[in-house]
């Protein structure tokens, strides 16, 4: 397959590093080429490293709580950019506390996010998803 | 005996230094108009003619070299794809060549864009962007407008590897000359700015000394090799890094006050000096060099009022100066900009304005740390360099050399409680560079590297301790 590249950080002022770390090496091990931006990212660092890299999808962890005030306007963002087209998933601990899923999960998909995922997701699960959004077959 | 015969040919004077290379003494010096207008020859003879009269033997010439920041120095366009990205590291890649950026410019080029660069008459574009095997289309698309455009000057082409030749063929077949190089930023954030910096200086040598007439300096010289604010970058490295045996003297910055300019290169990794601080943007190069054109003593004076503001330029004056003094010395050195301060309010204006002008200058090299609030307390992110540990800072360039406390200046680019984001030099000893002659080590760094640094720790004048 022609490699399909893929953008990680952690967005904000989230410092978690290790799940980032694991997909980081989940993905490269899946054939993808990772460009991962690490933690403390803004919005718009994952945006210039997409364009730079002509990412094909861009997915974002947050851990501490506070994804969604961090994630709002980013699909728009994106837009603007010209990265109309470009995946995006989003994963972690996205809301404070235990709130229930399926409402926290429709908030993400209402941003423009194309996947969302629970916590403790394993890496298998987003890898699968991406090779059919993007077309791969495996 | 041997000497060097080192020539720094400036956009308004020619200088000459001769250097015995066995006592490794400075010889002679000499001065004169370029007049580049007519031919850059008559200021090299005339400085030869004054080095004659000094009694300097030319048979003893063992090496006679050049740099050249006249004709307008190398001027150069940089054209990247996001602007902190490719296009910086493209910026980057061609001030590290010595160069002039006049723009930069960034994502896909706009019909009045191309026309703006033509009409800013750069000698070289340096065309990046997109990561290797990451975007190809804009620099497809910014390769065709160049390729449309009536520019005939050479293209240093360094950008994604995988549409390289493709760009190059583009421009080739509409007649651009094309230098085609590794990628400025091959992965993100990675910067790989040698290969390019090596094509410019190529496209300068083969090129750029014939378009602005420099070549005619070899009547009198064997080659003019580099432009002048690369042999000072070169003098930098060398004075830090030291060479054969001989030690250098560590991590250092220079700092360059000119007429137009104000240049300042650091010599240090930048790493950060504090725990638990993540590092984001564009990696930085070790050899660093920032130009600040609306930071210049004499041409660009009118907007380094602007940047600051009248009045606290005033403010931060000696007393006694009024707004009058400051505007009638303002108007006179735009009509002038080659006066030297002839009475002590000149002198203290002149050091006013450089004090301000170090200030900023370095306050826009080093990098920043910011403090990120997140809700459950703070973490913190540096962008560009961390000087803060820096020790030694080397001042040159006429206001400093010139001047009756130079360290006054200098002291301008430590660290400021009031402004703890600012990752400036904590404290430091300063070395001022009296004899003028930063340039002509770094050429001499070019053959002699072992003597160049030598001469650099003779020369080099030590202002004294450490201060804050
Ligand atoms: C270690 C840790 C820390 C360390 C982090 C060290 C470091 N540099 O990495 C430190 C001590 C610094 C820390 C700090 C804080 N932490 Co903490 N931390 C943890 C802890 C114990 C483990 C995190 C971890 O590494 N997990 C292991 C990795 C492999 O799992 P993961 O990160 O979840 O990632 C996996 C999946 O989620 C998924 N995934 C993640 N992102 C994405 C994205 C996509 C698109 C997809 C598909 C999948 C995916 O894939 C990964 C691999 O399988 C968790 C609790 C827990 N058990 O999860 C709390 C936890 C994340 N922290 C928490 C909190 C509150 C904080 C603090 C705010 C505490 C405080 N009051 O100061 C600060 C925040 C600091 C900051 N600015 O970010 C909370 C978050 C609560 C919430 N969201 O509601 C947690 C859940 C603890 C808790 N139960 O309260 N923390």
């Amino acid at each position: 397959m022609e490699e399909k590249t893929v953008v990680l950080g952690v967005i904000g002022s989230d410092v978690h590093a290790v799940g980032n770390r694991i997909l980081e090496e989940a993905f490269s091990e899946a054939g993808f080429e990772v460009v991962n931006i690490g933690v403390l990212a803004p919005q718009q660092e994952f945006i210039n490293a997409a364009i730079e890299t002509d990412a094909d999808a861009i997915l974002v962890s947050s851990l501490y709580g506070h994804g969604e005030m961090d994630c709002k306007g980013f699909r728009e963002k994106c837009i603007e950019a010209g990265l109309e087209d470009i995946v995006l998933y989003v994963g972690g601990n996205l809301v404070v506390g235990k709130q229930e899923w399926e409402s926290t999960k429709q908030k993400f998909l209402d941003m423009g996010f194309d996947r969302v995922y629970p916590p403790g997701t394993l890496p298998k699960e987003p890898i699968a998803d991406l090779k059919k959004d993007l077309g791969i077959e495996g | 005996m041997q000497l060097a015969l080192l020539l720094d040919i400036g956009s308004t004077y020619t200088k000459g230094v001769v250097i015995d290379l066995e006592d490794l003494e400075l010889k002679a010096k000499a001065k004169a108009l370029t007049t580049v207008q007519d031919d850059v020859s008559i200021g090299i003879k005339k400085v030869l003619e004054q080095l004659e009269s000094y009694g300097v033997d030319f048979d003893l010439f063992e090496y006679r070299l050049a740099c050249s920041s006249a004709a307008g120095g190398l001027k150069m366009v940089a054209i990247g794809l996001v602007p902190e990205l490719t296009a910086e590291a493209a910026k980057r890649a061609a001030l590290g060549a010595g160069a002039k950026v006049s723009n930069v410019y960034t994502y896909e080029l706009t019909a009045q864009e191309m026309e703006r660069i033509v009409e800013e008459a750069p000698d070289v574009i340096l065309l990046a962007g997109g990561t290797d095997g990451g975007n190809k289309e804009v620099i497809l698309k910014n390769a065709e407008a160049l390729a449309a455009s009536a520019l005939q000057i050479p293209i240093v082409v360094a950008g994604n590897k995988v549409v390289a030749n493709e760009v190059k063929g583009i421009l080739v077949s509409a007649d651009k000359e094309v230098y085609l190089t590794e990628n400025v930023m091959p992965k993100l954030e990675e910067l790989n700015i040698e290969p390019a910096r090596k094509a410019i200086r190529q496209v300068f040598l083969e090129q750029i000394i014939y378009a602005k007439g420099l070549a005619k300096a070899e009547e009198y010289i064997d080659r003019v090799i580099m432009p002048t604010p690369s042999a000072v970058m070169k003098a930098a490295e060398l004075i830090a890094e030291g060479s054969n045996g001989e030690s250098g003297l560590g991590e250092l910055m220079v700092i360059d006050i000119g007429g137009a300019t104000t240049d300042i290169h650091s010599v240090a990794t930048g790493e950060p000096t504090k725990g638990g601080v993540e590092l984001r943007g564009l990696a930085e190069p070790y050899v660093k060099r920032t130009v600040e054109g609306d930071l210049g003593m004499r041409y660009s004076l009118p907007s380094l009022v602007e940047s600051i503001g009248q009045k606290k330029l005033l403010a931060t004056l000696a007393a006694g100066i009024s707004e009058e003094d400051l505007m009638t010395y303002l108007e006179q050195l735009s009509q002038n900009v080659e006066h030297i301060p002839e009475n002590p309010i000149e002198a203290e204006l002149d050091t006013g304005i450089a004090k301000v002008a170090t200030k900023l200058a370095v306050q826009r090299h080093v990098g920043r740390i910011e403090r990120v609030y997140g809700p459950f307390g703070e973490s913190f992110v540096q962008y560009g360099k961390d000087l803060t540990g820096l020790k030694l800072i080397i001042g040159t360039g006429g206001v400093l050399v010139h001047n009756q406390q130079p360290e006054e200046i200098l002291k301008e680019a430590l660290f400021r409680e009031k402004q703890p984001q600012i990752l400036a030099p904590r404290e430091a000893e300063f070395i001022l560079d009296q004899q003028y002659i930063l340039s002509a080590i770094g050429l001499l760094a070019e053959v002699e590297p072992f003597k160049a640094i030598k001469l650099a720790k003779k020369y080099l004048k030590r202002l004294g301790g450490k201060r804050k």
